[in-house]
């Protein structure tokens, strides 16, 4: 394997989280419901698949686990927000707080344990072509979930009814309760999926990336994933490219801080922070799109009149 | 079974006052599950976690300590809270107010003058602003989501100190640890009383609590800010302007996390450090709720948030419980806080089998 | 006409009943309509009119009674049961979702899973068919809101209903495009189709309408046909009484000149919004100058232009009583002696969570600051002021309310814009600009309110008023001007303007070719 493979596999691996917390994220916000929460998620995704990876022995199952738990989490956000109609940016706080409290207790005893890694799964045929075979079907399986979650969620808006319908409660809550479609039910669907992606993209951290458990080492990334739908302009084949984008950020400060140039190395592990601002400072300079592509009962509490 | 909610027509105010301690309760019946699920004695964990620390006079006073940046911070961000302005960069403003009221004593350490300690503290409020300031530029001129961008900032003021604190401004005579000088005796924020550990952070707290408390109240600022939180379109009707309200939310709160920062490093440090803050700026986001964005609510809420912290502290030496449960506690009071909130705007009903559409509320 | 007796009713009622805790806001209705027949459903504000309908569509279920369907019962439990037995209806307030297209706002209406482009095609057809052109693919954010009506009522037709509901269709809808609503109805009917027409305007539904029911609190108080019915008659039974004539529209002769726009333009502040292109307005003490117009025309634009929440580039383009006050914002012009009234009550001209006397600090902070502030730069709040001002405000105007000072939102629509309205005429302002004052309230209290900016301007003050609601602007005006797309027409006396006219002007206006814009408007 060359350099320039090698370079572009770490990419691949720093992005595939941010792709999975983003796009479930993106559907979420596309039904109208705002889930700050995505770092709560992903961490107690990372946290749980890492645990049960080493109770069971199985990476595999790790995954599984995280996915889980992402999802059950997220129900915790779904019961406040949807049912109690409370303060959806507060309760996503809350969410986020929560998560790093309580994956900081469960994982305490795992600090310091060697991880297990999720292995590759290479897809026959396909993994042999020169060059991207290695890259794109040689890969482990979160990977191969995060690029068809992509596909799948963007047939899922634009080209089926089911999705059509989370549009349109994402656009209007209320005239879609008019017409008889089930908002409330869709909403927690649409978050449920979004806890199962983030959940997933925390058990990718703890046994693909680093196959290791530290405490919040998500580090901001499901920060950075809410920041990457709004530059989506939440569409999902915008959320790969800054996915990407944003991997190849991560990587290239890291990169330069093991080079040892001249910047410091905190000037450099804050580039993705710092990018993060600009990029949503750069969207919202286009305030037409913004206007345009927003759903429009995003955040809005939602409470079917009788 | 459904849950139905009816939207009342006044907001209740007996729920108002009632729903923190509710939240409390089912808190406190969460830890005891959480202990029990621990194998540890729930009666002595709880007792250990709330009871423990308030039984000693020294133990009282490094409540206040705790107490008064999580206070000073919470007052801040609920006028935020108010007017809608969603600061969540506290700590970053914490962090930059205190490195900058640590620039007298650390660059200029030989300067003795009485005036050290006031300009300190005039130094870190306009750095807290400032740094402040910049999400509420963003969001006031780009409409930029806040949220997003006070937290960005947040890592960054952490990675910032980080670099300052191990880098130029490391204590030469220090043998090398990351840490500055100690400060110089007129750079130390002193003590309120001669018996007691606790330092003026606190008195600090209680006033800023007292006065936002009055502002909110009586004057017709108050008035603006709640307006505007609740509607800014008809905040533009009364000719108040969303847009300088972005601003002096966010540089009051920055002041008053800056002011807390370097209360909190003369005071109670006396050197910076690497990590300055167990994650105020975000606890401090709980007291607010909890205090229901009230400045005197904020004052029991956040004493009650201190106790969390040092019970933490005391259960793992009595009970051998990581302290780590601390955060568990912090985040699930704030589930149950916003749970509980419901109550006040709207009246729940249970409803069991198939319910008539349109039923008698 | 009608064979009442001999042939079974379409749709029947009875008994119908629907009960809201203590309220009984349907109490024992009985209806019939027959086919092929366009039935009214007459009724003021809180009539119960959309209970009943919200019943015969599913969203509702009925307390008691029942509805017969072609002389069986039948029990319709949500919309898609009554789109199955063949009712349809086009609700006031369109279900509509602005970021998607005519036809997928249409195929989530429909249930089952049709391709898009199927329904696309019959949409078309449809639209063409029944004179209300419409283009699948264009997005809802762009439609005016009479193409939006066809979406809504294309929407029901595609379900091939035999009874279509249609609440209040022409309250945004010019003379013209009511007149081809009509033609469409006209033509169901003849297709042997009923329709069940809402409505509160007694001349539609002496024109259009074979049979008419009326309610009032609930019951239903007559039922007849409107034809053989006077307007009188016909209102009488609505309101159960007279309701109070407004007096004094003799205005007598105009004083000094207190607001005057020139030339106002202002671009649109966002996608969605309507520029306003070289207004011209002068009004006078002791007029009432009302600007009619269809809704979404630039109404808002230019009541914000006005009120000072949004500031022109050229201060001289509004002066008010003399100075220079486009670059005012809206508390210096309230110390200049205006006053404002926004069309949204909530959640603008007042907060809905907050009490009264909040409310009342909302608008009156800066004009009253000696009475309601004291303390010097603090500002503090004399609540002792403020709570003696709302109840003088609450008697005058008779505002009823539940406690001494409740929330807002506790006040029924007509209660709180008599104390939105009353807020502003307790400080007896010289101009008066208000945005749609009787939207959405009771007769009584519009009354009430209309006779208080007649009285405003009789005194010597200036008042502008917003209206879509043509007998509205007949009723208190002395000249009358037309908005449309962002353009002012000049305006004219009261007394020499027809419905016809503002008809025709409502539908466009450029230097006297009215009708043949309307026309280039409607030929998509």
């Amino acid at each position: 394997m060359d350099m320039t493979q090698a370079i572009i596999l770490t990419i691949m691996t720093a992005a595939t989280p941010l792709l999975l917390a983003a796009i479930g994220e993106l559907v979420v916000e596309r039904s109208g419901v705002l889930n700050l929460g995505v770092e709560g998620m992903m961490v107690m995704g990372a946290v749980s698949a890492f645990a049960i990876a080493q109770l069971t022995g199985s990476a595999g199952l790790g995954a599984i686990a995280g996915l889980i738990a992402g999802m059950l989490f997220s129900l915790l956000f779904g019961f406040l927000t949807l049912t109690l109609v409370a303060n959806q940016v507060a309760t996503g706080l809350a969410l986020t707080i929560l998560g790093l409290g309580l994956s900081g207790m469960i994982g305490e005893s795992f600090i310091g344990l060697p991880g297990l890694k999720l292995a590759s799964v290479p897809i026959p045929l396909l993994s042999d072509i020169p060059f991207i075979g290695r890259l794109l079907f040689d890969q482990d399986p979160i990977f191969y979930t995060s690029i068809i979650a992509v596909v799948g969620v963007n047939w899922f808006l634009f080209r089926s009814r089911a999705g059509l319908r989370l549009r349109a409660i994402g656009d209007s809550h209320t005239s879609a309760h008019a017409l008889g479609v089930k908002v409330v039910r869709t909403r927690y669907l649409a978050v449920m999926f979004g806890g199962a992606c983030a959940g997933l993209a925390g058990a990718h951290l703890s046994i693909v990336y680093t196959p290791q458990w530290v405490e919040n080492m998500t580090a901001g990334r499901g920060w950075i994933a809410l920041a990457l739908v709004v530059f989506a302009s939440w569409r999902p084949t915008r959320v790969l490219a800054g996915a990407y984008l944003f991997g190849a950020v991560s990587i290239g400060q890291l990169h330069a801080q093991a080079l040892g140039i001249g910047i410091p190395s905190q000037f450099l592990s804050a580039l993705p922070y710092l990018a993060t601002i600009a990029v949503l400072v750069i969207i919202s300079l286009n305030r037409r799109m913004t206007l345009i592509n927003t759903p429009a009962s995003l955040g809005k509490s939602f409470v079917p009149e009788r | 079974m459904r849950i139905e909610l009816k939207k009342r027509e006044n907001m209740s105010s007996l729920f108002s006052v009632l729903s923190p301690f509710i939240a409390l309760g089912l808190t406190l019946i969460a830890g005891v599950i959480l202990f029990i699920s621990l194998g540890k004695d729930p009666v002595a964990a709880l007792y250990s976690f709330f009871i423990e620390p308030l039984t000693e006079v020294w133990s009282l006073h490094e409540l206040a300590i705790k107490a008064a940046p999580l206070i000073l911070i919470a007052v801040g961000l609920s006028i935020c809270y108010r007017s809608n302005n969603w600061n969540i960069g506290a700590e970053g403003q914490f962090i930059i107010g205190a490195m900058a009221g640590s620039v007298l004593p650390v660059v200029f350490h030989g300067w003795e003058s009485p005036l050290m300690l006031p300009l300190m503290l005039i130094c870190a409020m306009i750095g807290g602003g400032a740094y402040a300031a910049i999400p509420a530029f963003l969001k006031a001129r780009l409409n930029t989501n806040e949220i997003l961008t006070s937290l960005m900032l947040v890592y960054v003021a952490e990675l910032f100190l980080d670099w300052t604190v191990r880098g130029p401004w490391r204590n030469p005579e220090g043998f090398n640890f990351p840490e500055t000088r100690n400060f110089a005796d007129n750079a130390v924020l002193p003590r309120i009383i001669e018996t007691g550990k606790t330092h003026w952070g606190f008195g600090f707290a209680l006033i800023a609590a007292i006065v936002l408390w009055f502002i909110m109240r009586r004057t017709l600022k108050g008035f603006e800010i709640t307006v505007l939180g609740q509607s800014a379109r008809a905040g533009r009707f009364a000719g108040f302007s969303d847009k300088k309200m972005v601003y002096f939310a966010f540089i009051l709160s920055g002041a008053l996390a800056g002011l807390a920062g370097i209360s909190e490093v003369s005071g109670a440090i006396g050197q910076l450090r690497p990590v300055i803050s167990p994650g105020y700026g975000f606890t401090a986001i709980i007291v607010a709720f909890l205090g229901r964005l009230n400045p005197l609510g904020i004052v029991a809420a956040g004493l009650i948030l201190a106790l969390t912290y040092l019970g933490g502290e005391a259960a793992q030496i009595s009970i051998g419980i990581t302290d780590k449960v601390t955060r568990l506690f912090q985040g699930l009071l704030l589930f149950f806080v916003l749970g509980c909130d419901t109550l006040i705007h709207y009246r729940i009903r249970l409803i069991f089998g198939a319910a008539q559409k349109g039923s008698a509320a | 006409m009608n064979n009442q007796q001999t042939e079974t009713p379409l749709l029947e009622t009875k008994g119908l009943t629907k009960i809201f805790g203590s309220l009984r806001a349907c109490d024992g209705i009985d209806l019939a309509i027959a086919p092929g027949e366009i039935h009214a459903l007459l009724g003021e504000n809180g009539a119960g009119k959309s209970t009943l309908v919200k019943m015969l569509f599913g969203v509702l279920d009925p307390s008691a009674g029942e509805i017969l369907w072609k002389g069986k019962p039948v029990r319709i439990g949500s919309p898609g049961e009554a789109r199955a037995t063949g009712v349809g209806m086009v609700f006031q307030h369109f279900s509509l979702f602005e970021a998607l297209t005519v036809a997928e706002n249409i195929a989530l209406a429909l249930d089952g899973n049709v391709a898009i482009d199927r329904i696309s095609e019959e949409a078309r057809r449809l639209s063409l068919e029944y004179g209300l052109p419409l283009d699948p693919s264009a997005h809802v954010a762009d439609l005016s809101v009479g193409e939006r009506q066809r979406i809504e009522i294309v929407r029901s037709l595609l379900q091939n209903p035999e009874l279509i509901i249609l609440d209040e269709p022409t309250s945004v809808l010019t003379p013209q495009e009511a007149d081809k609503l009509f033609e469409t109805l006209a033509k169901l009917k003849a297709e042997g189709r009923s329709v069940l027409y809402i409505s509160h305007r007694l001349e539609e539904v002496q024109r259009i309408c074979d049979r008419a029911t009326v309610l009032r609190h609930g019951k239903v108080t007559g039922a007849c046909d409107p034809g053989q019915e006077t307007p009188s008659s016909l209102a009488r039974m609505m309101v159960g009484g007279e309701v109070a004539e407004i007096s004094g529209t003799g205005l007598g002769e105009p004083g000094e000149l207190l607001i005057e726009v020139n030339k106002l333009s202002a671009p649109s502040r966002s996608p969605f919004a309507v520029a306003l292109k070289e207004i011209d307005l002068s009004v006078r003490a002791g007029e009432v100058v009302a600007i009619a117009g269809v809704a979404g025309n630039g109404q808002s634009e230019l009541f914000d232009v006005l009120s000072g929440e949004e500031r022109v580039s050229n201060a001289d383009a509004i002066r008010i009583r003399g100075k220079s006050a486009g670059q005012m914002g809206i508390t210096q012009r309230r110390l200049l002696g205006c006053g404002f009234v926004p069309e949204e009550r909530h959640g603008h001209a007042a907060v809905t969570e907050m009490p009264l006397t909040a409310n009342l600090v909302l608008s009156r902070h800066a004009s009253d600051r000696s009475t309601f502030l004291s303390g010097g730069p603090l500002g503090l709040i004399n609540t002792d002021a403020v709570a003696k001002a709302s109840r003088r405000i609450c008697e005058a105007m008779d505002v009823r309310k539940a406690g001494e000072d409740p929330a807002a939102g506790s006040l029924s629509g007509g209660n709180l814009q008599k104390f939105i309205v009353g807020r502003e005429l307790d400080r007896q302002p010289v101009v008066l600009v208000v945005n749609q004052p009787t939207w959405g309230v009771d007769a009584g209290a519009a009354s009430r309110i209309r006779q208080a900016l007649i009285d405003l301007a009789k005194s010597g003050s200036a008042v502008v008023v917003i209206s879509q609601d043509l007998d509205e602007v007949f009723e208190i005006a002395s000249r009358i001007a037309v908005i449309n797309e962002g353009r002012l027409s000049a305006p004219e006396p009261a007394s020499s303007m027809t419905r016809e006219r503002i008809g025709l002007l409502m539908g466009g206006f450029h230097d006297g070719t009215g009708h043949a814009h309307a026309e280039a408007l409607h030929a998509h």
